[in-house]
């Protein structure tokens, strides 16, 4: 399905979007107080672009720096070259440890790689362990944004899937008593994990340490609890060196959440005594977008989920409306570089106000790429014929002055003349909650003619 | 002395001619010496947008032919505006086609960055809602959008200031955009009615008579959702106000 039908469906239900805005909206008002309070948030947000600029240039050299230094610190480091690679290495290492039962952490990159199922698959308990990313779970749904996994959720649809799932009273939608109800159960669940999987924030080249920035602390209490850790880092997460990381956490905290930074910034960098660190470096795609000069900026991205707080679309329309692990704007530029048949209608989901580009901290220039991608599916998908037709003939008209001044005094005529019923039906979907503009007597052409033509 | 072309848009010219007229005149007051090129059509835009540039390349070389002669290229649209001066740099980048890209202005640019005359004096005494249309707003840099972290400023703003016994009201939302966006407003029909939607209000709220901006492009998205739910409500372009010098109330 696509967007538009799904965000219709989202819509129709006109309170539960308002709410939707309204939650997002309150986000994206503490971001913006977060970064007034920075005089030099400009500056700041330039060197975030250049630095990962030049990182992306040189890639492979940073790669193997970060590699060397991991593995010296010793970290057992694996390449993925996609979803498939990153789950059987997962797969392997749990089996090579009898590992049964998995505690998850703040890993946008195991959605992508849909680890979830494949793990339950072959046995493997995966309790997700952030607050949000445990409530879609339980819910059976995808993340619906990516800092915020269940902002679409209600408190008393957490509340209905708490009772039923965790078997807790009803508390009315109580924030503490669902939250106390949620700390509970995962405390059982970090005790008995065999393993812990985390995602990753930044690597650092310079020293192979790799960061995880948690608010609820739930990556740090897996990790160390778990005598086996693994964490998957997709390769375009690389910084570096280590002075870097103070830019891009100043950045990713105030454009998240607003706040000044995350409550936990947890720097790994070698394993506990008698544990293993794993480190997962998963491309997935990232060096065909990398190849890719006028998408490449798009691999900039910290995550933050500022873009989709900002986007009227997705206020409006829902993170599931984009059927894509990473919803927005920020999403559909990146999904259409993976299957662009698929996503073909992400690029369109958006009016190119440009407010995505202005909040990125890392300055992407998403609506440029929303254009660009606009003008490449088009090309290379025969998809909406009737679409294609249209502009085409539109096009053919605008060329064609004396034909575009009939066709207009033609239809502003119709338009005027003719009855409600037959300019506002089924074709007109302009006109479904609408009016069209009340056709003048004259255009301005012919006004011009009348009472300036002695003029120029 | 100075000779300038002035670009009606396709819509504009169909179906808000008083809003060129008004644009027109503003620049005549001025004393500009103004042409209108009656072979004038289309900047391009709607298919361009729409993912097909490829079919709006001729529509874009006739633009450039029409105006290639002009000190300036004067528009009564911050979205066209953004669209010949983004989006011509996949035309040849002949010397036509980069004085156009250059000298291609919205009218409230001309006026504060390229006039040096006082403005006509100008009446309005109602209280008006300021939209700030994207692409003009975060596109052409009309104004600091609400995202970026710098000194404030509006060019549009500045000009309606000048503007006697208006009163400008402050949104909830300052510059969120009103859901138009070209076919978007087809394609994702829901999504855009219920932007347009949320944008009207904000202005209701906060006791606007007129919603004002340099697109009417967004403003006749609006104006269509205005008059299906029957609001006390008008739309007016900025020319509009900028050239209104009676005290009736303000027609649509
Ligand atoms: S594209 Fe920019 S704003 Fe959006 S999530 Fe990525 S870093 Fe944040």
């Amino acid at each position: 399905m696509s967007h538009p039908h799904k965000a219709q469906e989202f819509i129709a239900n006109e309170n539960r979007v308002n709410w939707h805005d309204k939650s997002l909206w309150h986000v994206r008002e503490k971001r913006d107080k977060a970064v007034n309070l920075f005089p030099e948030w400009e500056q700041l947000r330039e060197k975030a672009s250049q630095i990962k600029s030049h990182t992306l240039s040189r890639l492979d050299e940073y790669l193997e720096e970060f590699e060397k230094n991991a593995i010296a610190n010793g970290v057992k480091v694996h390449w993925a070259s996609d979803a498939i690679e990153h789950n059987d290495i997962v797969l392997s290492i749990f089996r090579e440890h009898g590992v049964q039962r998995i505690v998850k952490s703040k890993s946008m990159l195991t959605e992508e790689c849909h680890l979830n199922p494949f793990l339950e698959k072959h046995g493997i308990e995966v309790i997700d362990s952030d607050l949000g990313e445990r409530i879609v779970q339980l819910a059976k749904e995808p993340p619906s944004h990516i800092v915020m996994p269940a902002i679409h959720k209600k408190r008393m649809e957490i509340d209905e899937l708490f009772q039923k799932h965790l078997h807790t009273p009803p508390s009315h939608g109580d924030e503490n008593i669902l939250t106390a109800a949620a700390r509970e159960h995962l405390r059982q669940k970090f005790m008995k994990a065999d393993a812990a999987l985390t995602g990753v924030n930044f690597g650092i080249a310079e020293t192979g340490d790799f960061v995880v920035c948690t608010n609820e602390g739930n990556a740090d209490m897996g990790v160390h609890l778990a005598p086996v850790q693994i964490s998957s880092m997709g390769i375009e997460k690389l910084i570096p060196r280590y002075e870097d990381l103070g830019v891009f956490t100043r950045l990713l905290a105030r454009s998240a959440t607003g706040q000044h930074i995350t409550t936990y910034t947890s720097q790994f960098r070698k394993p506990r005594a008698g544990t293993e660190m794993h480190l997962i470096l998963v491309d997935n795609g990232r060096t065909v977008q990398l190849g890719r000069e006028k998408y490449r900026r798009s691999l900039h991205c910290i995550r933050c989920g500022a873009c989709m707080n900002t986007c009227p679309v997705y206020r409006r329309s829902g993170g599931h409306s984009y059927q894509s692990v990473i919803p927005g704007p920020i999403g559909s530029i990146l999904s259409p570089g993976r299957d662009m048949k698929k996503y073909s209608s992400l690029p369109f989901a958006s009016s190119l106000c440009g407010s995505c580009s202005d909040v990125c901290p890392v300055k992407i220039n998403i609506h440029e790429q929303l254009y660009f991608w606009r003008q490449d599916i088009t090309q290379a998908t025969n998809e909406e014929p009737a679409k294609k037709i249209s502009m085409k003939m539109t096009g053919w008209l605008f060329t064609k002055p004396k034909w575009f001044r009939k066709a207009g005094k033609f239809g502003r005529k119709a338009l005027a003349k003719l009855p409600r019923w037959m300019v506002y039906n089924s074709m007109n979907v302009w006109g479904k909650h609408r009016e069209l503009p009340e056709p003048p007597k004259e255009s301005f052409q012919e006004w011009y003619q009348k009472n300036r033509k002695n003029n120029g | 002395m100075m000779h300038i072309g002035l670009f009606v848009p396709c819509y504009v010219d169909q179906f808000y001619p008083r809003v060129a007229i008004a644009t027109l005149e503003l620049l005549e007051k001025l004393g500009y010496r103004v042409s209108v090129p009656p072979d004038q059509t289309c900047c391009g835009q709607p298919m361009a947008n729409s993912g097909y540039e490829r079919y709006s390349k001729k529509t874009m070389e006739l633009f450039v032919k029409n105006f290639a002669s002009y000190d300036y290229i004067v528009a009564p649209s911050g979205s066209c505006v953004y669209h010949v001066r983004k989006h011509y740099d996949t035309l040849e980048q002949t010397p036509e086609v980069a004085h156009i890209r250059e000298r291609t202005v919205d009218i409230c640019e001309f006026l504060v960055n390229h006039c040096d005359k006082a403005l006509p004096e100008s009446n309005f005494p109602y209280r008006v809602g300021l939209h700030q249309s994207c692409h003009g707003q975060r596109g052409l840099r009309f104004g600091k959008s609400s995202e970026v972290v710098a000194e404030p400023f509006s060019i549009v703003r500045q000009l309606l200031e000048s503007v006697e016994g208006i009163e400008l009201v402050d949104l909830q939302r300052a510059d969120e955009c009103c859901g138009f966006g070209g076919t978007f407003a087809i394609a994702e029909e829901a999504v855009s009615v219920k932007m347009g939607k949320d944008r009207v209000q904000d202005h209701i709220l906060n006791g606007a008579q007129v919603i004002t901006g340099t697109d009417m492009s967004c403003l006749m998205h609006m104006e269509g959702i205005i008059r299906r739910r029957q609001l006390p409500l008008r739309v007016m372009h900025v020319s509009e106000i900028l050239n209104h010098t009676h005290q009736h109330e303000p027609s649509s």
